[in-house]
């Protein structure tokens, strides 16, 4: 396991779940506030199970502020792994932004069932993802 | 009661790349036509507005086009640069203090895509590192989930790349003179899924100026006036979903296009049906499809038949969507894009659009642009 690419983004433990704020309205936001915004706002445990409302591929090396791979010294887009990301539905709370693992794009669809989980990002770093839930644990669910 | 405003005189410079000139030049090269289309000289302005996103301060320009003392505002207001120099200018004659004034637009960008900084829009460092924070990625998301929702096919998407294109190539100012046809569009290789490379605009360089003035001033020069009667700009209302948000609501929010929209009709006290040409903001060609129906034009999911039945073309029957290319053909220096719709739909209310002019006599110009971090611009100009 590498370091968390922010200490503050997801909670600690076997089962880890992303950190959210809920805001005095009761409305759950994604990521949990900073500095005076934060104040108001209780931490919150996102749910690890959501539903995939949309998605795309990354196919091209970013620029800065990007950091995986292909961004190092002597790299370049050929060291550049294009990803899966898109926004995974948490029911009742908040729509977040993530990468998308242990898929392939043909397979994705909408309301597909989603699961949390932490992946190895670069050299240093992990960060967060969601991948398929299995089917059969999918229906059991 | 607020004065009627005209813009008298308007003026481009290529868009594209031009190594021998910087932003600021182009600039000053676009003032230049516009004061001559406009039988002007430059000490006649009497207030300026304008700016770029990467290409430096516009009240600099006073060094080239001379010092006149006047007073020259700077907009660094994003991809509303232009379109917030547009309402500044039309305000200060509106309100009767001004009878002359300028808005400028100018910008040169790196190759490649936009890259931008976490902390210059409150995110935090991880959304940038781990590669989520690209605008292309944003319109990707918005119109992969509208295709799903709305049955918009793939094809429609190409098709909308394959008119820009085609338009690019009747349209001196435009970057993109050579067509591409649909196969090659469709078969490119994929930037964002559903989006391959000729489906979206790239970064580029460009200036556009225009001349405004009360109608007493446009009258007593003899002028060939476009009266501007709406100029609307409107930032994202709550839940809404916007370019560079880690989290959205699970509340549909409203969209910063459908309010700019819904005003600039009010105030104008006309309808979609009477527009007869209109520029939308087309980043990428998903883009153009979800925004002909934000801004009222047609039903969601309506776009697959008017694409199909070619309704946005230049003389296609309905109405004429980014005839000069738009964003895809002419390349967006973000400083200048909202003003070059603008430029376009002033060129074709006055009948001067060559080979690329609509048929019949335009009288209503539509323009949108749209940015980061979420606004729109709308401007309805009309030929009286």
């Amino acid at each position: 396991m590498g370091e968390k690419i922010d200490p503050n983004l997801w909670s600690d433990g076997a089962q880890p779940q992303l950190m959210g704020g809920r805001l005095p309205s009761g409305q759950v936001v994604f990521p949990m506030p900073t500095g005076d915004a934060a104040e108001g706002v209780e931490p919150y445990k996102l749910s690890r199970r959501g539903k995939l409302w949309s998605w795309t591929s990354q196919g091209f090396l970013p620029k800065e502020p990007y950091e995986g791979p292909g961004s190092g010294p002597g790299e370049g887009p050929p060291d550049f792994q294009p990803f899966l990301l898109g926004y995974v539905e948490l029911p009742g709370e908040v729509i977040v932004e993530s990468r998308i693992v242990d898929a392939r794009l043909e397979d994705l669809h909408l309301g597909m069932e989603l699961e949390f989980c932490i992946v190895p990002f670069n050299a240093r770093y992990d960060t967060f993802a969601f991948r398929p839930v299995a089917q059969s644990e999918s229906q059991a669910a | 009661m607020s004065e009627n405003v005209y813009i008298i005189g308007a003026g481009i410079h290529p868009f594209g790349r031009t190594d021998s000139r910087s932003g600021r030049e182009q600039g000053v090269y676009a003032v230049r036509e516009a004061l001559t289309d406009a039988g002007l000289e430059w000490p006649d302005i009497e207030c300026a507005y304008g700016g770029s996103a990467a290409a430096g301060n516009a009240d600099i320009m006073v060094n080239e086009l001379g010092l006149t003392s006047l007073p020259f505002t700077n907009v660094a207001n994003g991809c509303a640069t232009g379109g917030s120099a547009l309402a500044a200018s039309q305000q200060a004659i509106a309100s009767g203090m001004y009878d002359l004034a300028l808005a400028v637009g100018f910008d040169k960008h790196p190759r490649g895509a936009f890259n931008a900084k976490p902390s210059d829009y409150g995110l935090p460092e991880w959304y940038g590192q781990t590669g989520m924070m690209l605008t292309t990625q944003f319109f990707a998301l918005k119109i992969q989930r509208y295709m799903q929702l709305h049955g918009i096919s793939r094809t429609t998407l190409g098709r909308v790349a394959e008119k820009a294109f085609r338009n690019g190539t009747i349209t001196p100012h435009a970057w993109r003179r050579s067509p591409v046809d649909l196969d090659t569009i469709m078969n490119a290789p994929m930037i964002n899924d559903p989006l391959t490379k000729y489906m979206f605009c790239s970064p580029a360089e460009g200036a556009v100026a225009l001349i405004l003035a009360s109608e007493k001033k446009m009258k007593e020069l003899g002028a060939d006036g476009v009266k501007i009667r709406a100029v609307s700009v409107k930032t994202r209302p709550p839940n809404s979903f916007e370019v560079f948000q880690a989290g959205i609501s699970i509340e549909e929010g409203g969209k910063p296009t459908v309010l700019a929209s819904k005003a600039a009709f009010e105030k104008a006290g006309i309808g979609p049906e009477d527009i007869s040409v209109a520029q939308l903001q087309d980043t990428e060609s998903g883009a153009e499809i979800m925004h002909m129906a934000e801004n009222g034009f047609c039903k969601d999911g309506e776009q697959e038949e008017w694409l199909a039945n070619g309704w946005t073309e230049i003389g296609g029957g309905k109405l004429p969507v980014n005839t000069d290319g738009g964003c895809l053909a002419c390349g967006e220096p973000i400083g200048a894009s909202g003003l070059r719709q603008v430029y376009e739909n002033v060129t074709q209310l006055r009948g001067r659009a060559g080979e690329r002019q609509v048929p019949g006599t335009p009288r209503f110009g539509y323009s949108h642009v749209y940015g980061a971090p979420g606004l729109s611009g709308v401007a309805i100009l009309e030929r009286e």
